[in-house]
């Protein structure tokens, strides 16, 4: 085995705008390695894997290839330089046919420099056959299914002499067999001295298949060595291991009566039998990976998806599947995870965000009052303590800290029974996150229902009082305050522990 | 790919055959269904109208079809990148003018017109495929915009100047009437251009590039496509066929103006769509985009012989578009249910 890293990040750094998600970060992959990538959600773990491959560069530090900097244009210099990427979500052309996707670019040439089809897709059919898949060369991928996608993926990868594999998540579509299939493919790989890169959130397959780990936090490696000898604890207080407690309030208020009550609310291959309440002045957090069905469940109680069976209460009375309207009517309000595409109208003005909600109270005979819009703005801007300029700017001016709050107020004009919010914080800076924070809190405080949906580990087991456990579209766990700790919600939600509350 | 030769575990993925062939004869059926609709109406217009089939009037359908279908493929070049460019008709205008005044006042020899008229099509097309890739404007916006411009430039050119058939040359006048084998010569050019675009675009690496920008535009970036220089390219050879087009509708013509080909643009994406090209990139093909074309334009023909009030003519043009925009929405529907069936069997 070679010591010279195939491909290599040196001192790299990357910042989005305030965000830093890489910090001096140096990783390298030797032949015949396969390394484990790990970190919490936003660690930092996507940005170190488009900066391999070629997607962005570096603000500070270089990529290094075969031990000599390396300036990637683009994709496609990573690619001829080896580096074969299966990202997270499949990269495909959908009106072309599986052949035509797995070697755009590379098609085998004729006379004339023609593509030669019957070529094409022999040595398609022939890769398909290697890894022991029936897919078709010749049908278009629209229309496969997210599995078979991920293994037109990983056909493509192969296709081409990839001296380095990085896969981004790829099994999160994947079901077991195709797991196995995916590791055959990798071990192949890795015999033949190439480098692979693997990121996954389930711990096992870290453990089965990885040699070495690098262990990412808050965009900074806190850890580089040899998988062997590290327990599953180890590497979770790696991920995690940071002080709790003071930074996120939750003060503590009189629990009343259940406000909202779902019972065996089901969507068929999304999440089932999920039941649990919500009850005055509590904050339940929803936690788990990403694709646990968390936004989805949070989805169906609001009606925007109709569930298979099931049913949601509010005050004891029956919510009317499959209706938003009647969901807001009843008392919920939705703060949705991607603020800028679901939870606001980027282009228009801050009241008219606000608003929205209340489009039937603030218009007389069909017309909206510019007047009582300003007024409802303002009284919230100054309760929510929104940073803005004007209310009369586009929402989109404002940092994603004020936006957030922009959507709360919008809710909470509404004069809500339950809030639901998905990912409170996600992009947020930290102070702001402590301000959202403390309003959750004073919300619940004054009697307010609140489901909270987040990925960030340290503000569920802050905020939360109970903390229910999704994994893999099911209630795993109900953890109490006192019981919900980072190692037993990472536990329950990597799926170690099927302990169904 | 040097994978060892001994196989994975075995295969639990069921590889559904029947998709494809589902698709593909939906994809042919719009061809073939284009080839039915014509033969039904020639049939029908004839059976009214024997005349309709008679040399001279097929040979005006042909020729007013070429220049049209001319436009056509090269405007479904640039929509299956998921842009559009409006400014063809435009295009056509300016080197339709420009041809006759190099022929009334400087005298040049035939194929200089046509390579003059051809460079200056795709120098326009460079212009216009340099604001939307490097520009990253809106390709509907900029060529809105382009359209508007190059026939202002014409009108200011030509100030109100008329350029008749006696200032050009005879041979080059004949090119637009004369028939080799009975077969109108502005029509085998068509045809020939037809030919050759559709096999770049059905089988070198650079045609299926473009398939492949309109089908998913971020997956072709991440797949090491150049996608701002494809999508370039692809204005430049639109460009330089409206050019070509241009040329041709002045042989055809002889009378040219600022006005000349003003509107077309409209006629010629209608066409593109009738043909089969979805709007949003990413598949259609060049022959699909004539027969398109010669559907149009056997229609407007019909109409005339069947003494029609000529308003039905866009009447029915704009009615065969919603049925074609509506054909392919069916299509995606039924295609993405069958594919939910689908994942829903594997799911259990």
């Amino acid at each position: 085995m070679s010591d010279t890293p195939i491909i290599a990040l040196q001192g790299a750094s990357k910042s989005y705008g305030a965000v830093r998600a890489a910090r001096d970060v140096s990783i390298a992959l030797r032949p015949g390695e396969v390394r484990a990538l790990a970190g919490e959600n936003g660690a930092g773990k996507s940005t170190i894997v488009r900066m391999l491959a070629g997607v962005q560069r570096p603000d500070l530090g270089e990529v290094v290839v075969d031990g000599r900097p390396a300036h990637f244009h683009g994709p496609a210099d990573a690619r001829d330089a080896g580096v074969a990427v299966i990202y997270q979500e499949p990269t495909l052309f959908p009106d072309l046919s599986v052949a035509e996707n797995v070697m755009m670019g590379r098609q085998p040439l004729g006379s004339l420099r023609r593509i030669d089809r019957r070529a094409l897709h022999e040595s398609v059919r022939e890769l398909m056959d290697r890894l022991g898949v029936r897919l078709d060369p010749e049908e278009p991928v629209r229309g496969l299914s997210i599995a078979d996608q991920q293994i037109v993926e990983i056909a493509k990868a192969l296709s081409f002499d990839a001296r380095v594999l990085i896969m981004d998540e790829p099994t999160a579509a994947l079901s077991g067999p195709e797991v196995e299939r995916l590791f055959w493919v990798v071990r192949a790989l890795q015999q033949r001295g190439a480098a692979i890169l693997f990121i996954s959130h389930r711990l096992e397959e870290i453990f089965a298949i990885c040699t070495t780990v690098t262990v990412l936090r808050d965009g900074e490696v806190t850890f580089d060595g040899a998988r062997e000898g590290l327990t599953a604890d180890a590497l979770i207080q790696k991920m995690v291991g940071r002080e709790l407690g003071q930074l996120f309030p939750k003060s503590d208020a009189e629990i009343g009566g259940a406000v909202l009550t779902v019972s065996r609310l089901t969507r068929e291959g999304v999440f089932v039998d999920v039941s649990f309440e919500v009850r005055r002045g509590e904050i339940v957090a929803l936690a788990g990976l990403v694709g646990a069905g968390r936004s989805e469940v949070a989805r169906a109680i609001f009606g925007i998806d109709r569930p298979d069976a099931g049913h949601v209460e509010v005050g004891g009375r029956r919510l009317k599947a499959g209706s938003p309207s009647a969901a807001m009517a009843a008392g919920i309000g939705l703060v949705p995870e991607d603020r800028r595409e679901q939870g606001l109208v980027m282009d228009l003005s801050i009241e008219r965000n606000v608003g929205l909600t209340r489009l039937q109270a603030l218009s007389r005979i069909g017309v909206i009052g510019r007047g009582s819009e300003q007024k409802l703005a303002s009284t919230w801007a100054q309760r929510l303590r929104i940073k803005a300029h004007r209310l009369a700017d586009p929402v989109g001016f404002l940092s994603g800290g004020n936006q957030q709050k922009v959507v709360l107020a919008k809710w909470l004009a509404t004069d809500p029974k339950v809030l639901m919010i998905d990912e409170p914080t996600r992009g947020i800076d930290v102070g702001t996150k402590a301000e959202v924070h403390r309003l959750m809190s004073e919300l619940a405080g004054r009697g307010l229902a609140v489901l909270m949906i987040s990925s960030e580990l340290p503000e569920v087991l802050g905020m939360a009082d109970p903390v229910l456990v999704m994994h893999e579209g099911r209630l795993v766990r109900e953890l109490s305050r006192a019981e919900a700790d980072e190692q037993t919600v990472v536990r329950a939600a990597t799926g170690q522990q099927e302990v169904v509350a | 790919m040097s994978v060892e030769a001994s196989r994975a575990p075995a295969s639990a993925t069921a590889g559904p055959a029947g998709g494809r062939q589902l698709v593909d004869t939906l994809l042919r059926a719009r061809e073939l269904g284009l080839l039915a609709v014509l033969a039904l109406l020639v049939i029908g217009t004839t059976i009214a109208e024997p005349r309709f089939l008679d040399g001279q009037s097929v040979r005006d359908v042909l020729l007013n079809v070429a220049i049209v279908a001319l436009l056509a493929i090269g405007q479904t070049v640039v929509v299956v990148t998921r842009n559009i460019d409006l400014s063809i008709a435009s295009v056509m205008g300016i080197v339709a003018f420009g041809t006759g005044v190099l022929f009334a006042d400087h005298g040049v020899a035939i194929p200089v017109a046509f390579i003059v008229g051809v460079l200056a099509g795709a120098g326009f097309g460079l212009v216009n495929g340099a604001l939307v890739s490097v520009g990253r404007v809106p390709s509907l916006v900029v060529t809105l915009g382009t359209l508007y411009v190059i026939r202002g430039i014409d009108f200011l050119w030509a100030k109100g100047r008329q350029i008749n058939a006696a200032q050009m040359p005879d041979s080059f006048l004949s090119l637009g009437s004369s028939s080799i084998a009975g077969i109108p010569v502005l029509t085998l050019i068509t045809l020939a251009v037809l030919l050759v675009v559709g096999t770049v675009m059905r089988s070198s690496r650079m045609g299926r590039e473009l398939y492949a920008i309109g089908s998913n535009p971020d997956a072709a970036n991440l797949a090491g496509i150049r996608v701002g220089r494809r999508v370039l390219g692809a204005f430049v050879a639109s460009g330089a066929l409206a050019g070509l087009a241009g040329v041709l509708y002045a042989a055809r013509f002889g009378t040219v103006d600022a006005n000349a080909a003003q509107g077309q643009e409209l006629a010629v994406v209608a066409a593109v769509v009738v043909g089969g090209v979805a709007i949003f990139g990413g598949s259609g093909t060049v022959y699909g985009a004539a027969l398109g074309a010669l559907l149009l334009g056997t229609i407007s023909s019909a109409l005339v012989i069947l003494k029609v009030n000529p308003f039905w003519d866009q009447a029915i043009n704009g009615l065969l578009l919603l049925v074609a925009i509506a054909l392919d929405r069916l299509l995606a529907l039924r295609v993405s249910s069958l594919l939910q069936k689908r994942s829903g069997r594997r799911a259990r």
